[in-house]
């Protein structure tokens, strides 16, 4: 692609839109990346600025002092490997549930196909908030869910599911899967049937051609949905704040005492940087996998 | 493979998938017409909760603030986003392209807590620049609303020019029209749609917000998610139930609305969603 100048009006139409992101992104991701070098100050804003005029000559204050400690301290260290973990196993659940759903909706037929997908979006879009807090109603001692543990009579005193581990993972895979049925769905509805067809013709048994030949062609999908669910996970923060207990503090969690409880911005900041340097692998994997606004690539 | 019947196996995934769906959402909107004090407790129905919202002037005060900020947020992105999407779609191969999608990312695939703290930092440093008192308030809150409305806006709009047919703007160029001209009374109005769909779309998300609000609307530009989202940190409560149902319908409608017009695929790329997400 040999890249060229435009025409007046033309480089505008690039140039508005970049120039704001460029303000509203890449500045502020910028400030944050510097601030994670910066000191703490007892005014406002709470922060020593990073650089200064003194007679004449410009002074930085630069330390590593916040990064060393939010790597050091084990309040920290346990909050990025519950983030990590937690996010690893949300999107292994995600892939597990929304695999057989994705399946099911492209192989549906065709007219069926696209209320599925609303009916699978719908809720995505629907406050995600409110949905959060129907699970506090649904899994908490005297809820829906432990009325039905105790008729099954699976348990004979209701279970506390509610503020734990577990309601933590069941809330990210509820309200992440729809990340990973989307761009899973995007892929298998594009599998050629007449391989699927070829294979069985020539006697392959189905659990066989789904091996050698959906599952290998499923790929990009698989990898695109995963990213898409574990990049968001790892800096959730309503979700383990609401349904989770002081074992599930995590990345957002932390990051959110740090700011407006202990009001140290250059703490607060370090966070940002290492969740950022921890998120560039997955991010830059995404790019290849999700071809969006890519030519010719659009739907 | 359409003529042979869905196997049972298959059936089963979509329906237990779908239904896990929307349990929830079942679950607020029966409980907001229980007579009952105590949420998820049936007790007769009752629109007592509906009435008492009504009462409510800290929830109906939040309520429009929210929905002004979504109204201007969803407006700026909508401009912004509509032209990003026709730059990327229609302008030759152009310096910029790669950093144009790749800033357009990150609103939508980075989680939110990192996007909000660093609008704060942005505004707080204009402030300080400036001397002038905008790092909290409506102002910060549209700009940030509008900075993660706007790739979604962008995406429906890139998907709509992609999917048409150059050959109307090519028409009325070759008849000698500007390229401004052609762009406001030729591809606007083909764009229209998506337009509505963008705009729906980065409402709804602004609406929504928790995150970049708490850390951009200071202590009076309580928004309608924050006061849920406190109220909620206690426990359940009948009220929020009813919020939930209101919001629920209100979103339900606009985004089955915005579905049936045929932009479907665009939202496979898109959020966040999270916070957003989700």
């Amino acid at each position: 692609m040999t890249a060229r100048r435009l025409p007046g009006r033309q480089q505008l139409a690039v140039a508005i839109p970049l120039g704001w992101l460029l303000l509203c992104v890449a500045v502020p991701m910028l400030l944050v990346l510097g601030l994670a070098f910066g000191e703490v100050a007892d005014r406002i804003p709470p922060i020593e600025p990073l650089l200064s005029l003194a007679g004449g000559r410009i002074t930085a204050h630069l330390t590593l002092h916040n990064l060393l400690g939010v790597a050091s301290d084990p309040l920290y260290t346990s909050a990025f490997g519950n983030a990590l973990l937690n996010a690893l196993e949300a999107t292994a659940l995600c892939a597990l549930i929304g695999y057989p759903i994705a399946y099911s909706i492209a192989l549906a037929p065709e007219r069926q196909r696209r209320i599925y997908v609303l009916l699978a979006v719908l809720p995505f879009w629907t406050s995600f908030l409110m949905r959060t807090y129907a699970w506090m109603g649904l899994i908490r001692d005297s809820g829906p869910l432990n009325h039905l543990l105790l008729a099954l009579g699976i348990v004979d005193r209701p279970v506390p599911v509610l503020y734990s581990p577990a309601a933590v993972l069941l809330v990210m895979v509820y309200s992440y899967v729809p990340f990973f049925i989307l761009p899973m769905y995007a892929v298998l509805e594009r599998l050629p049937r007449d391989l699927l067809e070829a294979a069985s013709d020539l006697g392959a048994r189905p659990f066989y051609a789904f091996r050698t030949v959906t599952l290998p062609m499923s790929m990009p999908g698989l990898l695109a949905g995963s990213v898409l669910v574990f990049v968001p996970a790892v800096g959730e923060y309503i979700i383990p704040d609401l349904v989770g207990n002081t074992d599930t503090i995590m990345i957002g969690g932390v990051l959110w005492a740090e700011f407006f409880q202990n009001r140290d911005w250059p703490a607060a900041a370090s966070i940002a940087f290492l969740t950022m340097a921890v998120l560039v692998v997955p991010l830059l994997l995404l790019r290849r996998f999700l071809p969006a606004f890519r030519r010719g690539a659009a739907s | 493979m359409s003529a042979r019947a869905q196997p049972l196996w298959r059936r089963l995934a979509l329906w237990l998938g779908l239904g896990f769906l929307y349990v929830p959402i079942a679950w607020i909107v029966i409980f907001s017409f229980s007579g009952s004090t105590v949420a998820g407790v049936w007790k007769g129905f009752s629109l007592r909760w509906y009435e008492a919202l009504l009462d409510n002037e800290g929830l109906r005060l939040a309520a429009g603030r929210s929905l002004l900020l979504a109204a201007l947020a969803a407006s700026l992105a909508t401009l912004l986003g509509t032209i990003a999407g026709y730059a990327l779609a229609r302008l030759p191969a152009f310096r910029g392209r790669a950093m144009l999608t790749g800033l357009l990312a990150v609103p939508l695939f980075v989680p939110e807590i990192l996007i909000g703290f660093a609008f704060l930092m942005l505004f707080v440093s204009l402030e300080s620049l400036t001397g002038v008192p905008i790092s909290k308030g409506l102002l910060p809150l549209v700009a940030g609303h509008a900075t993660i409305g706007m790739p979604v806006v962008a995406s429906v709009v890139f998907a709509r020019l992609a999917g048409l047919d150059h050959s109307f703007e090519e028409a009325a160029l070759d008849l000698g029209a500007r390229p401004l001209r052609v762009f406001l009374t030729v591809t606007l109005p083909l764009a229209l749609p998506a337009l509505a769909s963008g705009w729906l779309l980065a409402f709804t998300l602004s609406f929504d917000d928790v995150i970049t609000s708490s850390f951009l609307a200071g202590p009076a530009n309580t928004t309608l998610p924050m006061l849920v989202y406190s109220t909620v940190r206690v426990g359940v409560s009948p009220q929020i139930n009813v919020i939930g149902t209101l919001i629920i319908t209100g979103v339900a409608l606009i985004v089955a609305a915005t579905m049936f017009r045929g932009q479907a695929a665009v939202l496979t790329a898109e959020r966040g969603r999270g916070g957003k997400a989700p």
